[in-house]
């Protein structure tokens, strides 16, 4: 047995312990949602029957359906419904501070984040749509075979950075894009990528997930706040007291948010750990297919 | 020991330690709450803000007193605090503490072994010598100066005794002391008595005397009057004060035996008074089983009255021969025994069988020669039991042969035959007197009048007993009252008649006072010396000074005179004492008694008996201490925001919790199961008993349900779902009828059971036993199920049993039948049998049978499965073959419609009103 066996294999049964669960469960969250059709309202490339219309020169005969002409005199071609694939690239923050959780029972940021982007995912893949994650740095594919690949990426460790910036090497022009993030680093980064995107003729949706602790920050007494990664620390004597400027912090940075995508096409939520993922599911399918 | 008022220290060094307190309270203020470290993603947003105010820094400043307060709580309790510390007083030399130990020391004994044994500890830490001496219990000899710790473990040994101490006794024992010199604490009931004062100054003579009374107040009870039908109880006090209302309840056996309060009064006293009465009225029955009366809150011999005889009054059944001459009333034979008898004693007259159903103390048979045998065994028993036959001789019993070849059971001696007439114009001798009572005989000391003359009596036949049992005779010997026990009880035979024909002894007080020795009669008031003369007694129950009965144990008799002196003392303490059939009461108090306070001369000091007691404080303070404590730690953890959420703090919450935990409450009961009862009541409800094998109550209860279907249909009867009873825990009392299936393995009902099924058969409720093996147990042969059922049936009051007649009821209530097939056609069905007198009128098809409805109905033809519908009305099972096996399942059918009419309306079709419709009916 050689050397890399048993490492190898303890990898492969972590994956592959790992892997099904967020997998099924992300597919048992996609499930939710009923697919409706993809099409682009015109005839084109596609599996789905569009319209007949009458046979006009030019038209190959094995184009001519034949059993639609016998009905009538005239002859008819069948034609298909436009199905183009979309890429759709993903960004889930991985930093450290989406390891938080304000309560035992309720999950992680980031597996919150990572569940909603592969149930997205699940349901992209199988619409059609090609889908790839920026953090995976390869060009979004379509198929089952992608899907696997996307939950190995999102099952992996997450960065030592404190708080995460946007990354979009791979952008195609035209793409769709899905920046899940706590939003809660520094602003630069998200508004460069955004810019970058804009420029790309990309549009997209920004989620920001948040954990009901951080909106209502029930903090008391002599506190040193530090953040996940330790590199940031504040210290307050009355942590109740910084509650209300907090708050306000929080409410000014949703709103910038907004803005920021709103001035360029996006769309902006904010998402709680404590709600369902199926309500954020729900949303990000819609405002995927309306960006679309 | 340090003083502060009531409070003393141990040890008051410790207490410098408070002057550290205002060091710990700058150092505590200097340091401000640990911090504590969050991760939080929101620091971002937080970087740049500044606390508006800087005050948390500090520990406030209630939270810094509290904390001061816990150590100085702490500190105190070290220190060793003392609530009333006791303060030693001075003196030196021997010490005598004196108590007198009598029944009014009992009330509050405890407070005073407290005194004694806090006087004996001040001795022992002074060194001094003690000698503790009860008045009622002097031993002989100078009293024994030992120290304190050899005395402190005799502490325990002292009780108080329910007698007063003999003045004589006292006397000399305090000449026996010598010149010996000693102080004395003299603990003293307060009640005045002789001698006291001598003792005093006896005592003084020897060195200093302090006097320890008790304010306490000293009740006692008088013994119960009992007149005119009510009882009069009188309580008394020693001190005169305000109104007082105290309690006094009557102590006796209930019916199951054991003792208990039977009624209560409250007796109030005026304000000034020292007297209170309340008048009782109370049912013989009730006032028979009175033991005592006593005042519940007092502790003492003088609160409790022991009741005798003369509460009693005992039931005397009179019986008398049958009487010819009517109106004669001087000359009826039970005459002069009503007269004697009338004022105490409750007579009852009637036939003997009647009068031992009523289990009278005594029976007296005045001239009856025979019995019925059943009457004569009937008394034998009763006899036996300890009950008194009291049997007066005259003409009939003369002129029988009873008790003559042979010993009767019911008399003492044999009887010559005839008797003999003495004095009468044909005799030669003159009217015998009687001889005076020899020692032995109950009658012993009763004094003769000379005046009782006997001029007829019946004779004894000589025998080997005659002596011993003869307990009265004639001057010449002759017996004339002669007694013989049966058992725990006797037979007693006068001789003569009990009117005036053959004696004068019905005429003089003498007969009166017969009676009452025989304890026929009980005596209406205390006996005097002259009635206790010559007589001994035995303690049965005595008092102790508390006022508890104990058993005497081996006490010595005690002469008659002795308890008509009422001299008590350790030979002779208050109780119950009896002599033969009698018993009497002493108690502590009589009916003159009064309670008197002492006096003592002026001069001597009186001190009261309370002392506070030390209460150490070390405990409390520290308690108080760790509360405080935990409120800090509750506190700062608040502070500091570590309440919320945190296990920490959960934790502390729950030590809290368990520091000052109340008890848990109890659980509630749970309500009775109701619906059942409602369900099985608002209907007529067809039951089943529960088997335990699950497919035979499914039958029964699928045949109840095809029954209650078939009278649903046919009768006005609509029975409500058919209900299985579990014959341990539910109410049978809701079902008309019963069905129980017989299966080999169910569980023999437990005992409650069987009662509940006795007294639903007595109240008219109905069982059909199915043994279901009519098949297998033709012809009388026994079967598995037959013996189980003898198994189940053995203890249920169940009546004598026939096979159904052909004119019972049951064949007409509904329909005319003659067949009871269930699945099985046998004709073994039994009844309640026909009373024996039942006969048959000339032209009437069936006896005029009015009695009631049979409470089991047994056969073995399994009708459960012929009535069986399953849940669509079918029939469950096959019956028979063909048309044959349809007609028995009707005919099955209109057997359970006739039993439950019969069950509902019991012998109505039996009424002579149907006979001419059912003539029609049946052709005839």
């Amino acid at each position: 047995m050689s050397q890399a066996g048993p490492h190898l294999r303890t990898r492969a049964e972590g994956l592959a312990a790992a892997l099904p669960p967020l997998l099924a469960q992300a597919e048992h969250l996609a499930a939710t949602v009923l697919l409706g059709a993809h099409g682009r309202r015109r005839a084109g490339m596609g599996d789905e029957f569009w319209q007949y219309r009458p046979a006009t020169h030019g038209d190959e005969a094995r184009e001519i359906d034949w059993r639609r002409s016998a009905r009538s005199d005239a002859h008819f071609v069948r034609q298909k419904e436009w199905q183009a694939a979309q890429s759709v690239v993903i960004w889930v923050d991985g930093s450290q501070s989406m390891e938080f959780t304000g309560d035992r029972e309720r999950p992680a940021k980031s597996d919150r984040a990572r569940l909603l982007a592969l149930a997205l995912s699940v349901l992209l893949i199988r619409a059609g749509e090609r889908v790839g994650l920026s953090n995976l740095g390869t060009a979004a594919r379509a198929g089952q075979l992608q899907l696997v690949r996307l939950a190995d990426a999102l099952t992996g460790e997450l960065s030592d950075a404190d708080y995460g910036i946007p990354e979009t090497p791979g952008l195609p022009a035209h793409a769709r894009a899905l920046f899940v993030s706590d939003f809660l680093g520094p602003m630069a980064g998200v508004e460069a990528a955004l810019a970058k995107a804009s420029d790309r003729g990309v549009r997209g949706v920004l989620l920001q997930i948040l954990d009901p602790v951080e909106e209502s920050f029930p903090f008391e007494g002599r506190t040193i706040f530090e953040s996940m990664g330790g590199s940031l620390r504040h210290e307050t004597l009355k942590a109740g007291d910084l509650r209300g400027r907090y708050l306000e912090r929080l409410a000014e940075r949703k709103d910038r948010l907004d803005h920021l995508s709103r001035v360029s096409g996006w769309l902006y939520d904010c998402h709680h750990t404590d709600l369902t993922a199926q309500s954020a599911l729900l949303w990000l399918y819609a405002a995927l297919e309306r960006t679309r | 020991m340090w003083m502060i008022g009531p409070l003393g220290f141990t040890a008051p060094l410790i207490l410098l330690g408070l002057a550290v307190l205002p060091i710990l309270w700058l150092i505590l203020r200097a340091v401000p709450p640990a911090p504590i470290r969050r991760r939080f993603p929101g620091v971002a947003l937080l970087l740049g803000l500044s606390d508006d105010e800087n005050q948390a820094d500090r520990t406030p400043w209630w939270l810094l007193l509290l904390r001061m307060l816990a150590a100085a709580a702490v500190i105190v309790g070290f220190a060793g605090p003392v609530l009333n510390p006791q303060v030693r007083d001075g003196g030196s030399g021997p010490l005598m503490v004196l108590i007198d130990g009598t029944w009014a020391d009992a009330g509050d004994w405890t407070a005073r072994s407290d005194k004694l044994a806090t006087l004996i500890d001040d001795a022992g830490r002074s060194g001094r010598p003690v000698a503790v001496v009860q008045l009622t219990d002097l031993s002989s000899g100078p009293p024994e100066f030992l120290s304190a710790d050899r005395w402190a473990s005799r502490l325990a040994g002292l009780s108080p005794r329910p007698w007063q101490p003999d003045p004589a006794a006292v006397a000399a024992w305090a000449d026996g002391l010598g010149d010996q010199s000693f102080d004395t604490v003299w603990l003293s009931d307060g009640m005045a008595r002789d001698g006291r004062t001598d003792l005093l100054a006896a005592l003084q003579s020897h060195g200093a005397v302090r006097i320890v009374e008790s304010p306490a107040p000293v009740l006692g009870l008088k013994p119960a009057d009992y007149a005119d039908g009510l009882i009069r109880l009188t309580a008394i006090r020693r001190d005169t004060g305000p109104e007082q209302a105290v309690e006094i309840a009557s102590i006796g056996l209930d019916p199951v035996g054991s003792e208990r309060m039977l009624a209560s009064a409250t007796a109030d006293f005026a304000a000034g008074a020292r007297e209170a009465s309340v008048e009782l009225s109370l049912p013989a029955e009730l006032r028979n089983r009175i033991r005592r009366f006593e005042i519940p809150s007092r502790h003492s011999a003088a609160a409790v009255s022991l009741t005798d005889d003369s509460l009693k009054r005992r039931e005397v059944a009179l019986v008398a021969g049958r009487d010819e001459r009517e109106g004669l009333s001087l000359l009826s034979p039970l005459h002069f025994l009503r007269q004697a008898l009338e004022p105490t004693a409750d007579l009852i007259e009637g036939e003997p069988a009647d009068l031992i159903a009523a289990n009278p103390d005594v029976v007296i048979l005045a001239d009856v020669a025979r019995l019925a045998p059943a009457e004569s065994a009937a008394l034998e028993a009763w006899v036996d039991e300890g009950g008194l036959l009291v049997r007066f001789a005259g003409p009939r019993l003369a002129a029988s042969d009873v008790s003559r070849a042979e010993e009767d059971p019911l008399m003492p001696v044999r009887l010559r035959e005839g008797g003999r007439n003495l004095g009468g114009a044909m005799s030669w001798g003159e009217p015998k007197t009687l001889r005076p009572f020899a020692e032995g005989s109950p009658f012993f000391g009763l004094e003769i009048p000379g005046d009782v003359t006997v001029s007829s009596q019946v004779m004894a036949q000589p025998d080997p007993e005659l002596a011993a049992r003869s307990i009265a005779a004639l001057s010449d010997g002759t017996p004339l009252v002669t007694r013989k026990r049966i058992g725990a009880g006797q037979v007693v035979l006068f001789h003569v008649t009990a009117n005036a024909e053959w004696s004068t002894l019905p005429l003089s007080g003498l007969f009166v006072q017969m009676l009452e020795r025989l304890a026929v009669s009980t005596r209406p008031a205390a006996p005097d010396a002259k009635d206790l003369a010559g007589t001994t007694w035995s303690a049965d129950q005595v008092l102790d000074g508390f006022g508890r009965l104990q058993d005497a144990g081996t006490l010595p008799g005690v002469p008659g005179e002795q308890i008509a002196a009422r001299d008590f003392g350790a030979a002779m303490p208050p109780g119950l004492y009896g002599s033969d059939e009698r018993q009497i009461a002493l108690n502590v108090l009589d009916a003159e008694a009064q309670l008197v306070a002492m006096r003592w001369p002026a001069g001597v000091a009186v001190e009261g008996i309370e002392t506070a007691a030390e209460t150490p404080l070390t405990g409390h303070a520290l308690a108080f201490g760790l509360l405080l404590l935990l409120v800090d730690l509750l506190a700062s953890l608040w502070l500091s925001g570590r309440l919320r959420g945190m296990r920490s703090a959960a934790a502390a919450v729950l030590l809290a919790g368990v520091v000052l935990a109340p008890p848990p409450a109890g659980a509630e009961p749970l309500p009775p199961n109701d619906p059942l009862a409602i369900a099985a009541t608002s209907e007529v409800v067809l039951a089943h008993v529960v088997t335990g094998d699950s497919r035979e109550d499914q039958i029964a209860a699928a045949g109840m349900r095809g029954l209650s279907q078939a009278l649903t249909d046919r009768t006005s009867v609509e029975p409500g779902a058919p209900i299985g009873v579990d014959l341990e825990t539910d109410e049978l009392a809701f079902y008309p009828f019963l069905y129980w299936p017989v299966t080999l393995d169910q569980p023999i009902p437990s005992d409650e059971a069987y009662s509940r099924l006795n007294a639903y058969l007595r109240s008219g409720g109905m069982i059909l036993f199915d043994t279901r093996d009519a098949d297998l147990g033709v012809s009388g042969a026994s079967t598995p199920e037959g013996r189980k059922l003898q198994q189940l049936a053995a203890p249920l009051d169940i009546p004598p049993l026939e096979q159904l007649p052909p004119d019972h009821v049951l064949t007409r209530t509904f329909y005319l039948l003659q067949d009871f097939p269930g699945r099985y056609a046998s004709h073994d069905i039994w009844v309640e049998a026909a009373p024996p007198d039942a006969e048959q009128v000339e032209g009437m098809p069936f006896r005029n049978l009015n009695d009631g409805v049979t409470p089991v109905v047994i056969g073995g033809n399994d009708w459960a499965a012929a009535w069986a519908v399953d849940d669509r009305g079918n029939p469950m099972f096959p019956v028979g073959r063909g048309f044959g096996g349809d007609r028995q399942r009707e005919l099955a059918m209109r057997f359970g419609v006739n039993l439950i009419m019969h069950v509902l309306t019991g012998n109505y079709k039996s009424d002579q009103v149907h006979v001419p419709a059912l003539l029609d009916r049946l052709g005839q």
